[in-house]
């Protein structure tokens, strides 16, 4: 009997290399772990019945084109599209001797923290299914948390790896921008969307980005990498210098619950030998939210001008060309991606561009100086990842205001092109609690040790209290 | 921030929505509510930092300018909602 809830995929991969478990039996035992708890948890849009590989299973969400697998991006504009080729990440965790589980739920085009906006419905989180699992990516998230698959492959442009990670209690990392290549992924916001890896542990985390970063021909915004990905191993801290913002003390979004596993965290980091001292960020936080809901928009409003009902998707009849793409584009976008392309436009639109997208786009280079300034004499910045545990679905749905402010934490790294790994710290109302740790660009071998020696010292159960 | 019903018709004009009433009603009030908490960004002077489009210092990425394979013709129409021999069938535009 394979236990799914507690294999990381570092074992699972031992167990197939040792012939002790065929690649087949081990697909097998995740589809039968998905028919006995997805009917619950919606992780998945929809499961590959025959494994293709020589090694484990992987869960993709949804955004990533798969040849032969209908891709939706969580958008009926997408319905029915099977893509004719394969992303590069898709092809490289096939590669690799990976066989594709499933595709994940994910909210529409990505856009969202609950998966509330994805057209098929939402997402669960293991730990409580009343909520939400984060988002965009929650149907990797929680499908990692239920042993429904045993690592995965996100997508993140403002924290859709790390909200939804720190929210279902597991790991995810979003990587340096430019580090894994997004040729064949649904594109929301460009300068911003890179793909991770999403599983139970640091290592799984590391492994997998071995297998998908690195540059690609296809995708002219990746580059080499400067190191060799390592695999991190012992538990010291010695030597290593953690930087909190100053600002954290003062932002009231951040719960009490969360605050106080974040404290203990911190506490675990200067047992092992870590200084925690103290960075300043002070436009990070109050522009961050508000150069990104600029930023995003408008590059998405470009991005999904190629849903015209012409080459793929579903089309609504139209008179005349013009009546069948605007009819094709009000029927097949939900509200929220209708939200930001309207948002986007705006912001692009002749009399506003300046006051609104260049000026974004200044802030945006202040973040980034910011932020080198913030690391500078440190080896990471440290904060919670998400300011709240799993909300209750439908508790944020009709404020998007409410909703955008979930990234808080996790925008302005992303803006700034730096990497950042959440790990689960601690629980608070029952529920899990993640540790955000952003490093330097290309910085991930630095943060995979951190994190690696923190979640040894933490010792957090990443199985859900009710799976147990 | 308001924002009239004659700029939500304009913008969802140049956005290629074919938008309902009640999305025009909507969408109006959302968009106030949004703009007044981006339009922060207009707080700072900014005119002497430079923008950022792209946070990487690449520049120029060059290829080797060598002929590949396309995709098959059938593979480029296999999700096309309407085709005729080699093109994509669309209504008259006008």
């Amino acid at each position: 009997m394979i236990d799914t809830l507690r294999l990381t995929a570092e074992d699972a991969i031992s167990l197939v290399e040792r012939r002790e478990v065929s690649a087949a039996e081990l697909h097998a035992a995740y589809l039968g772990a998905i028919a006995e708890r997805d009917g619950e948890l919606h992780c998945f849009l929809r499961t590959c019945d025959e494994p293709h590989g020589s090694s484990i299973p992987i869960a993709l969400k949804d955004v990533i084109s798969t040849k032969g697998i209908e891709t939706t991006a969580g958008s009926r504009i997408l319905e029915g599209y099977t893509p004719v080729f394969d992303s590069t990440v898709a092809a490289r965790v096939k590669a690799a001797g990976l066989s594709v589980l499933g595709k994940t739920n994910t909210d529409e085009f990505a856009m969202g923290s609950s998966t509330e906006n994805s057209a098929w419905g939402p997402s669960c989180n293991p730990w409580d299914p009343s909520r939400v699992p984060g988002g965009s990516g929650g149907g990797t998230a929680a499908a990692v948390s239920a042993g429904l698959a045993p690592w995965g492959l996100g997508s993140d442009t403002g924290g859709s790896i790390k909200q939804p990670s720190a929210l279902c209690g597991n790991v995810g990392l979003r990587p340096t921008y430019g580090t894994v290549s997004r040729y064949g992924v649904v594109a929301f916001a460009s300068s911003l969307d890179q793909i991770g890896p999403v599983a139970k542990t640091v290592r799984d985390v590391a492994l997998l980005y071995s297998i998908i970063a690195g540059r690609d021909p296809l995708d002219s915004t990746t580059a080499e990498l400067p190191e060799v990905v390592a695999l991190p191993e012992g538990d010291s801290l010695a030597g290593v210098k953690l930087a909190v913002p100053k600002q954290v003390a003062d932002l009231d979004a951040i719960e009490p619950g969360v605050r106080a596993a974040f404290e203990a965290a911190l506490d675990q980091a200067r047992e092992l030998g870590a200084k925690v001292g103290e960075c300043d960020l002070p436009l990070s936080y109050r522009y961050g939210m508000p150069c990104y809901y600029l930023v995003a928009p408008a590059e998405a409003s470009s991005n999904l001008a190629r849903y015209d009902g012409v080459r793929y998707g579903p089309r609504v009849a139209g008179a005349t060309f013009g009546e069948m793409v605007d009819h094709t584009r009000d029927a097949g976008f939900g509200p929220e991606p209708k939200r930001r392309i309207m948002l986007g436009t705006y912001a692009l639109s002749a009399g506003y561009y300046d006051a609104f997208y260049g000026q974004a786009q200044r802030v945006r280079t202040l973040l980034i100086r910011e932020h080198r300034d913030a690391l500078d004499g440190f080896d990471a910045i440290v904060t919670p990842t998400s300011p709240t545990v799993a909300f209750a679905i439908g508790d944020k749905a009709a404020d998007p205001l409410a909703m955008y402010a979930c990234d808080l934490l996790t925008i302005p790294s992303c803006l700034a092109g730096l990497p950042g790994l959440s790990i689960p710290c601690g629980l608070s109302e029952g529920l899990p609690v993640g540790l955000q740790l952003v490093g330097r660009q290309f910085g991930e071998n630095g943060l995979f040790r951190l994190g690696h020696a923190l979640e040894g010292a933490i010792g957090f159960d990443t199985v859900p209290e009710r799976l147990r | 921030m308001e924002i009239t019903r004659d700029q939500v018709l304009h913008v969802a004009k140049l956005a290629r929505l074919a938008l309902t009433e009640d999305e025009v009603e909507r969408l109006g009030a959302q968009l106030g509510a949004i703009l007044d908490a981006v339009s922060k960004v207009s707080e700072l002077d900014l005119a002497d930092v430079p923008p950022t489009s792209h946070p990487l210092d690449l520049v120029n990425v060059w290829d080797e300018d060598e002929p590949r394979e396309s995709l098959p013709l059938d593979d480029v129409f296999a999700n096309a909602p309407e085709r005729d021999g080699d093109l994509f069938r669309v209504p008259p535009t006008t």
